[in-house]
Parts: structure tokens; C-alpha cells; sequence
């Protein structure tokens, strides 16, 4: 992390903006030319497009209708009273936050685990890290043929171990509570790699000489872990949950491709439900509506970050 | 007194081993089963009888010559490379001048910007797909590579034009100081000074767009229909399943592919991105 020690003084030092090269008012034009196609780039293909999907969530428009007309609330009002849209929603949360308690759990014992050096590291991190850098459908895929409804081989391991009868395999994907579990699952699956390695980072930011210090004072493992590592450990923790929370919740690719939002909705996720309604049902009215609900949490998840690198550049 | 200690060294080894093993197993696993999918005989692979972790016949490459003969994998693989080295290129033209700006130019209204950029990323495609679908077919550019090419840098810029924010602040400020007293203009400084020195930085960009667009899925979904005009992500699981039959040899193997290659240049410089992630929470 020694960069980022080195942008963050960089961006600290007052006397920048005076020194020889602080250029403020001859070259701001310089300055201009140079981050305005960056930031009118990033408001036409994002801020408009945002703006677009308020003003269609209150609207009537449909794929392919050449005008279209305000209609006030009346898409949030019809698609609150959708049972699919209610358990899409609730669907939305519970697959986010029981999949991040797993990540949060799992990377912490994993980057403390990967944190010494030792024989094979190298290698152990490429196969950990599999999972987050492959494309997502594609990891989904392989993870929908290990969940095969007859084919599967967790179903032919619990079959070996005489756990499951011939016959009375679980249907991974095709039972409700089974089929949310699996979308739970692969979402951890996924993330936990890129919270380990953000984990890690942290880690081996703490300086040596604290937890060595707190050795000679006679603190234990778990003494250490939860009076100075966890607690020092907090900001970057906060940091990995945040991401997490954003990649879990606003992603359909895991639910498009195991489930299609099935058995009866019991996976469907508000993206997904956005992209059924929307693109394959043509209602793109209805589908901007129920994308608008990622809104609020996206907001939250966005002042935390500022917040944290507020008091990054405060300290 | 010995003896405890040593014991408690045992046990903390093998504690570390136990969880460095279980965790790269699971983590691991589906990439193995791929491997292992795609060179087993069809009669062997669905065989409920056969144990799934051995060959019970010889291993075989038809899943492979129907991939690559038989689909359009291939053209899926130069679609993608062809919309991610554009893709690329555009991103470093916007990102590089406006991440140079914004660290030097314009002090500390310039990392308030910056952060601002970098928020934008957290804005998913999920939420932009709708609109974003009526904007394509109003360009004219629906089913067409070209709609990824003009939507893919919204979230490569933002990103990178962060990560090379703090890459140009870690380069020296006298390094154009003195070039600008010899004559060079700031431009210039930044063309012919700044951009050779930053190479691994912008090394790094250009892998993370490229490994961006490979994983990108919603947007491909959305705006290509047809299969010849598809991307990998989305042709392997959508095109190769024929109405409802997997040809689960093949598709693995795919799978297998289009990943290995990708992870293993994103593992080259993970610890590039992470600092990115971080947001200066780690000091």
C-alpha cells in the first residue's frame, strides 16, 4: 500500500496548490480541456440515462411506442401492490445481507490465513482468486452444472455417503427454499475472493511492531485479534462490505442465469424482475420503476463511502 | 516448557493449513470441474452409475472440436477482443488527460472531482439498462458491437480515470517542474514526461477495462440479439444451450477458456486495483 500512502500526502500537502506549478487561473482552462471529455462522457452515458429512467418510471412507455405520457405514481403504486415485485424486493435483501454475514466471516478467517508468507502463497492466491476474476456467467454456469437436477455431483457425493436416498436427490435449483440457498451460495462464492484480497491489504498495512508489542506484553491470539487487529482492521472492512453490498445487490447475472427468478419468483431479484419486465415484457415503464427501488441504497452505500474518505483525508 | 509451546505451534500450522486447503478447494472447485467436464466422453458424463471424479472411459477432445467447429465461439472470442481493445482505447483517451488534470491541475477541488468520478462507478448497470435500450435503438445501434463500444467506457472511465488519479500524484511534481522551465510546455511535460514514466499504471487500466468488458453481461444481454453479434459472456450461456438441452462438454470447456486467461492477468496486477478499491482507508 505504499502508493496509497504516497497519493494520500500528495493530495494532503496545502503548499501544492501555491508551489511553482499550482497553476490556479492561467491554466484552469488547460485543466478544463483536459477532464471535460472524461465528465461529459460519464453525464451522457450516466447522468442522462439516470434522468431518463426517472422521468420513464413516470411515465406510460413501452418499447417500440413513439411518444409517451406522465402518469404520476401510478407505475410505483401498481408495482407495490405486484407480489412478485414484494418478493423480489425482500428477496433483494436477504439474498444481499446473508451473503455478506458469509463473505464478512469467511475473508476474515481466509486473510488471516493468507496473511504469512509460506510455500505455494502464489499459487493459492490465483485459485482463490478464480472465482472473482472469471466472468460471473460463466462461474454461474459451471455452478449450475455442479446443481444439475440430475447430473449434480454434490447430489452423487451426499448419495456415496448414504446422507440422501436414490430418487429423493435434492432439486438445488427447483425447490424454492433450496433454489435461494444455491443463489446465496454462488453470491459468496464470488465475493469472497475480492473481500479476502481487501482484507489482506489491511492486514498488511497494521505495523508489525503493534501486535509484536502486544506479544511481549503477554496478549494471546485472540487477545490480539479482537483488542488491536479487528479493531484496526474496521475502516477497510467497511470498505470491502460497502462494495459487496453494491455487487450483490444490484447484480442479476447469478439469479438470470442458475434460476431465471424461479421456482414462482421464490429467487427473483429486483434487477432481474427489472429485466423481465421492462426488456422481454416491453414494459419499460414498469421495469425503470422497480430499478428506481436500487436507488435508496445506492445512495446509502455512497454517502458511507464519502464519509470514509472524508475521514481518510482528515486524519 | 518446550513442549506446550511447540504444540501450540503444531496446532496453529495445521489449523493455518486446514483453512488454506477447505478454502481453496470451494473456492476452486467449479474451475476443476470444468477441467474435468469438458474431457469426459458424453456416454461417461451421464452415466449416473459411473463415480463423476474419475474417467470411467478415456478422456476425449469432441467437446472441444464441437466448440470450436460447430459454434460461433471463436467469432464470440474476436467480438470481444475486438469491442475490448476499442473499448480500451477510449477509455485512456478520456481517463488519462482527465486523471492528469485532476491530480495536478486543479488542487484540491480536483481530488472533491475525482472522488465524485469514482462514485459514478457505483452506479450498475442494472439501474442504466432501461433507458440506455431506447437511447441504443434511437442511434440506430441496436444488435450492433457498436452499441458496447459507445456504452462500456461509462463504467471503465470512472474507475480508471481514479486509479490513475493516484498514480500520477505518486509521480514527482519536480519531474515537470524542471521540464517546464526548460522550455516544455505543461501539455507537453505531460505527453512526453509523464505518460512514458506512468507505463505500468497505464498497464494496469488497460487490463482492468479489458477484464471489465469480458465480465460485462447485462448490457450485452440486453442489446444484442442475434448470436453471430454476441460477446462471450453472454453467448457461452445463453447461445450454447439449444432450446432446453446443455451440451454440458462443451459449454464447460468454453467456460474453462474464456476464464483462465482473464484471471491470470488480472492476478498480475491485483494489488493495483485493490488499492483503488480502498479509498484511502488503508494509509
Amino acid at each position: 500500500m505504499s502508493r496509497g500512502t504516497l497519493e494520500k500526502r500528495a493530495g494532503l500537502r496545502p503548499k501544492q496548490e501555491a508551489g511553482p506549478s499550482g497553476v490556479v487561473g492561467t491554466k484552469r482552462w488547460l485543466a478544463s480541456a483536459m477532464f471535460l471529455p472524461a465528465i461529459l462522457y460519464i453525464f451522457a452515458l450516466i447522468g442522462l440515462p439516470f434522468l431518463l429512467a426517472c422521468i420513464y418510471s413516470l411515465s406510460d412507455i413501452k418499447v417500440g411506442s413513439v411518444g409517451y405520457h406522465f402518469i404520476g405514481l401510478a407505475n410505483f403504486r401498481s408495482v407495490l401492490e405486484s407480489p412478485s415485485f414484494r418478493r423480489s424486493l425482500g428477496n433483494s435483501f436477504i439474498f444481499t445481507i446473508s451473503s455478506q454475514i458469509l463473505v464478512l466471516v469467511g475473508s476474515t478467517i481466509l486473510s488471516l490465513a493468507l496473511k504469512e508468507r509460506f510455500r505455494g502463497r502464489g499459487f493459492v492466491r490465483f485459485l482463490m482468486l478464480l472465482p472473482w476474476v472469471a466472468p460471473i456467467s460463466l462461474g454461474a454456469i459451471g455452478w449450475k452444472w455442479i446443481l444439475d437436477s440430475l447430473y449434480s455431483v454434490i447430489n452423487w457425493v451426499l448419495l456415496a455417503m448414504h446422507l440422501v436416498r436414490p430418487f429423493d436427490t435434492p432439486m438445488w435449483l427447483g425447490e424454492p427454499r433450496l433454489a435461494m440457498m444455491s443463489v446465496i451460495l454462488v453470491h459468496t462464492w464470488r465475493l469472497l475472493p475480492f473481500s479476502t484480497v481487501i482484507l489482506l491489504a489491511g492486514l498488511t498495512a497494521i505495523p508489525k511492531d503493534i501486535p509484536e508489542a502486544a506479544a511481549v506484553d503477554g496478549a494471546g491470539f485472540w487477545r490480539t485479534l479482537f483488542q488491536i487487529t479487528i479493531p484496526m482492521m474496521l475502516p477497510i472492512v467497511n470498505v470491502a462490505i460497502l462494495f459487496g453490498i453494491i455487487f450483490t445487490f444490484t447484480d442479476m447475472t447469478v439469479v438470470y442465469i442458475l434460476t431465471r427468478g424461479g421456482p414462482y419468483d421464490s429467487t427473483q431479484v429486483l434487477p432481474s424482475l427489472a429485466f423481465f419486465s421492462g426488456i422481454l415484457g416491453g414494459d419499460l415503464a414498469e421495469g425503470a420503476a422497480i430499478s428506481m427501488f436500487l436507488v435508496p441504497l445506492l445512495v446509502i452505500v455512497a454517502w458511507a463511502m464519502l464519509r470514509s474518505a472524508h475521514r481518510a483525508e482528515v486524519t | 516448557m518446550r513442549g506446550p509451546v511447540s504444540m501450540r505451534k503444531v496446532a496453529a500450522s495445521v489449523a493455518h493449513w486446514t483453512v488454506v486447503v477447505v478454502f481453496s478447494v470451494l473456492l476452486a472447485f467449479p474451475f476443476y470441474w470444468m477441467l474435468i467436464t469438458m474431457f469426459k466422453r458424453t456416454g461417461d458424463l451421464y452415466n449416473l452409475q459411473n463415480n463423476p471424479f474419475i474417467f470411467n472411459q478415456k478422456p476425449t477432445l469432441d467437446h472441444l472440436r464441437l466448440l470450436f467447429n460447430d459454434t460461433l465461439y471463436l467469432r464470440w472470442m474476436w467480438n470481444t477482443a475486438l469491442v475490448g481493445a476499442i473499448v480500451v482505447a477510449i477509455t485512456l483517451a478520456l481517463a488519462l488527460p482527465a486523471a492528469y488534470a485532476l491530480a495536478r491541475l486543479t488542487g484540491r477541488w480536483g481530488q472533491r472531482l475525482g472522488i465524485g468520478i469514482f462514485l459514478t462507478y457505483l452506479v450498475p448497470p442494472t439501474l442504466l439498462f432501461i433507458p440506455l435500450s431506447r437511447v441504443v435503438s434511437l442511434l440506430g445501434l441496436q444488435d450492433s458491437i457498436w452499441s458496447l463500444v459507445v456504452v462500456y467506457p461509462s463504467f471503465t472511465v470512472p474507475f480508471s480515470t481514479w486509479l490513475l488519479m493516484g498514480f500520477f500524484k505518486s509521480i514527482p511534481r519536480e519531474l515537470e517542474d524542471a521540464a517546464m522551465v526548460d522550455g516544455l510546455t505543461r501539455f507537453g511535460a505531460f505527453v512526453k514526461l509523464v505518460i512514458p514514466v506512468s507505463l505500468s499504471g497505464i498497464l494496469t487500466v488497460v487490463i482492468f477495462s479489458f477484464t471489465l468488458v469480458t465480465q460485462e453481461f447485462v448490457y450485452a444481454l440486453t442489446f444484442i440479439s442475434s448470436e453471430a453479434h454476441q460477446m462471450l459472456g453472454v453467448g457461452v450461456p445463453i447461445f450454447l444451450v439449444r432450446g432446453d438441452v446443455y451440451y454440458w462438454g462443451s459449454l464447460m470447456a468454453a467456460c474453462l477458456i474464456a476464464s483462465v486467461p482473464t484471471a491470470f492477468l488480472y492476478n498480475l496486477f491485483l494489488d493495483r486495483f485493490i488499492s483503488g478499491f480502498t479509498v484511502g482507508a488503508v494509509k
